[in-house]
């Protein structure tokens, strides 16, 4: 057998675990019925299947199952916030609040929704990732519908200060969305204590199936929005089509489960993150944390190893599967644009690495790729222009380089 | 991205890396890139009393197929003459390495790094 590289791209995606794949197979055989057939046995057995597992996604950020809807994933939840709810509230009010590290998915919903006549404000973040509470109450108006501000964001895994964030939309009368997709499961969420008005998640994040996800919507006091699928009315109207009982079966265990172990993995987590981080910076001078450490998931860190090109760095560490901000990863050529907006350089931007811990990770796993990754760091450096130019003391700003 | 295999030789076992003497008169250095863009390739070249090109060495910031490039131009141009170097094209270099579309930029930089330094060999020689 080929070994497989050590998977350390957690905010990627997350392998289903196994007990949740268990509990879902029956759903694909022999309990098959339609959640929404009223008229017989089969209907009513998927039914309460589906039912059970709202009722596990609605607890873990302490919601009634009633907000809670299924989804195809956060991408479509994301959408359904966001333009569902510009929508409805057009007549009243055209403007909608959201930052410049959000998910594309995000961004892009945004986009649209300008081209549409409506404002959107794009609040920047500080150098640690977060943003400004000052800001963003600066720029609430009387217009302002909703508020879309991430819980943690996926490069570099920062948290927001969220129950801030709800209190301020909550005395404003601004909707606050959230998307949820990398917090849920990792760090403790409850629309209440948070003020959290629409909420949007991913199964595959937390060891779910892929192509389920779920919104919350708030009905005390009640938000609305127009839907995006419309057909035969299922949940509750806002998302038509007929559910995937798997699916959703997979999503409620995967919530079950990341419930009652998150304490002790986020502890466990801690533990591996700060190995492999002290690791790294104990071998390897000038490497940079992206983002704030201590507001932070513990299964993320984002590096900049100065002067090592990180796609040169990743093809090094080819045992490890990790992602890049660097430019030649992506399609677009840009070095990432979440770095970028926390004034990270260009050229550190091009030298960072995004290392995602999880479930299954192990301290022999983290060591050997910290181990791995300051042997490739030590020999690309010892290869690299930049990095002789800055030991002889060079100031690389001071060079005319020619862009190209 | 799935890299060629001359590329991922090259990027595993890099010819002559290194650094000659910038100031040796028989040296010409070229630098050429920029970091914001994420590749910088440093080309220097040492040249006999022939106008041959004895000696080549590169350090290079970038993927690997920026590495991959800049490795094969110093090992082309070892033995050619100044005139002859001049005449290698980024062409020549993206085909040997099989390079996709995305990354014929490396290859231009190498090309470039080249030109860079034969050139600043040349006006060493114009001054002195």
């Amino acid at each position: 057998m080929v070994t497989r590289p050590i998977y350390l791209d957690y905010q990627s995606t997350t392998p289903c675990d196994p007990r949740v794949l268990e509990i879902m197979l029956p759903y694909f055989t022999e309990e098959f019925g339609n959640p929404h057939s009223r008229s017989h046995a089969y209907g009513w057995r998927a039914e309460e299947a589906v039912e059970g597992a709202r009722g596990h996604v609605a607890k873990i950020i302490n919601a009634d199952p009633r907000e809670v809807i299924f989804t195809s994933g956060a991408t479509e939840s994301n959408n359904l916030a966001l333009k569902g709810v510009a929508q409805f509230y057009k007549a009243q009010k055209d403007h909608i609040v959201t930052c410049v590290t959000e998910h594309k998915c995000v961004l892009d919903s945004c986009r649209h929704l300008e081209q549409e006549g409506f404002k959107i404000t794009y609040l920047p973040v500080q150098p640690n990732g977060i943003i400004d509470l000052n800001r963003l109450r600066d720029t609430l108006t009387d217009r302002t519908a909703l508020v879309s501000i991430m819980a943690v964001n996926n490069e570099i895994g920062v948290i927001q200060p969220l129950a801030e964030i709800g209190k301020i939309c909550r005395e404003r009368g601004v909707f606050f969305h959230t998307d949820a997709a990398q917090a849920v499961g990792k760090i403790p969420m409850d629309v209440e204590a948070m003020n959290i008005d629409l909420l949007s998640i991913s199964a595959h994040k937390l060891y779910g199936p892929k192509g389920v996800g779920a919104l919350y919507v708030r009905r005390k006091p009640r938000v609305r929005l127009t839907a995006l699928i419309t057909g035969g009315g299922q949940e509750r109207g806002m998302r038509s089509g007929t559910l995937s009982t798997p699916l959703c079966v997979g999503m409620g265990v995967a919530c079950a489960i990341a419930q009652a172990e998150m304490r002790e993995e986020y502890a466990r987590l801690c533990t591996l993150r700060d190995r492999f981080y002290n690791t790294i910076r104990s071998e390897l001078e000038e490497v940079y944390l992206n983002g704030d450490f201590e507001q932070r998931i513990p299964g993320n860190l984002n590096i900049s190893f100065a002067h090592v090109e990180g796609e040169g760095l990743m093809m090094g560490v080819k045992e490890l599967a990790v992602s890049s901000g660097s430019a030649c990863t992506s399609a677009s050529l840009e070095p990432s644009y979440v770095l970028r907006a926390l004034g990270v350089e260009e050229e550190m931007a091009h030298t960072s690495l995004r290392i995602g811990f999880g479930r299954f990770t192990t301290e022999v796993e983290v060591d050997a790729a910290a181990q791995k990754i300051i042997i490739e760091v030590n020999r690309l450096r010892e290869m690299s222009p930049l990095w002789e130019m800055s030991r002889e003391g060079i100031n690389l700003k001071s060079i005319q380089w020619a862009a190209h | 991205m799935a890299y060629s295999e001359k590329v991922i030789d090259h990027y595993e076992n890099p010819r002559n890396v290194g650094a000659l003497d910038a100031k040796d008169e028989a040296v010409g250095t070229g630098l050429v890139g920029a970091p914001a863009c994420g590749d910088v390739m440093k080309l220097q070249i040492k040249v006999n009393d022939q106008g041959v090109i004895e000696d080549a060495k590169f350090k290079t910031f970038g993927c690997g197929s920026a590495i991959a490039s800049s490795s094969l131009a110093t090992e082309w141009i070892k033995g050619k003459t100044l005139d002859q170097a001049n005449t290698i094209k980024n062409t020549e270099i993206a085909q040997h390495l099989s390079l996709p579309p995305v990354k014929l930029h490396c290859s231009m930089l190498a090309e470039d790094a080249i030109r860079a330094a034969i050139q600043d060999y040349k006006q060493k020689h114009r001054a002195a």
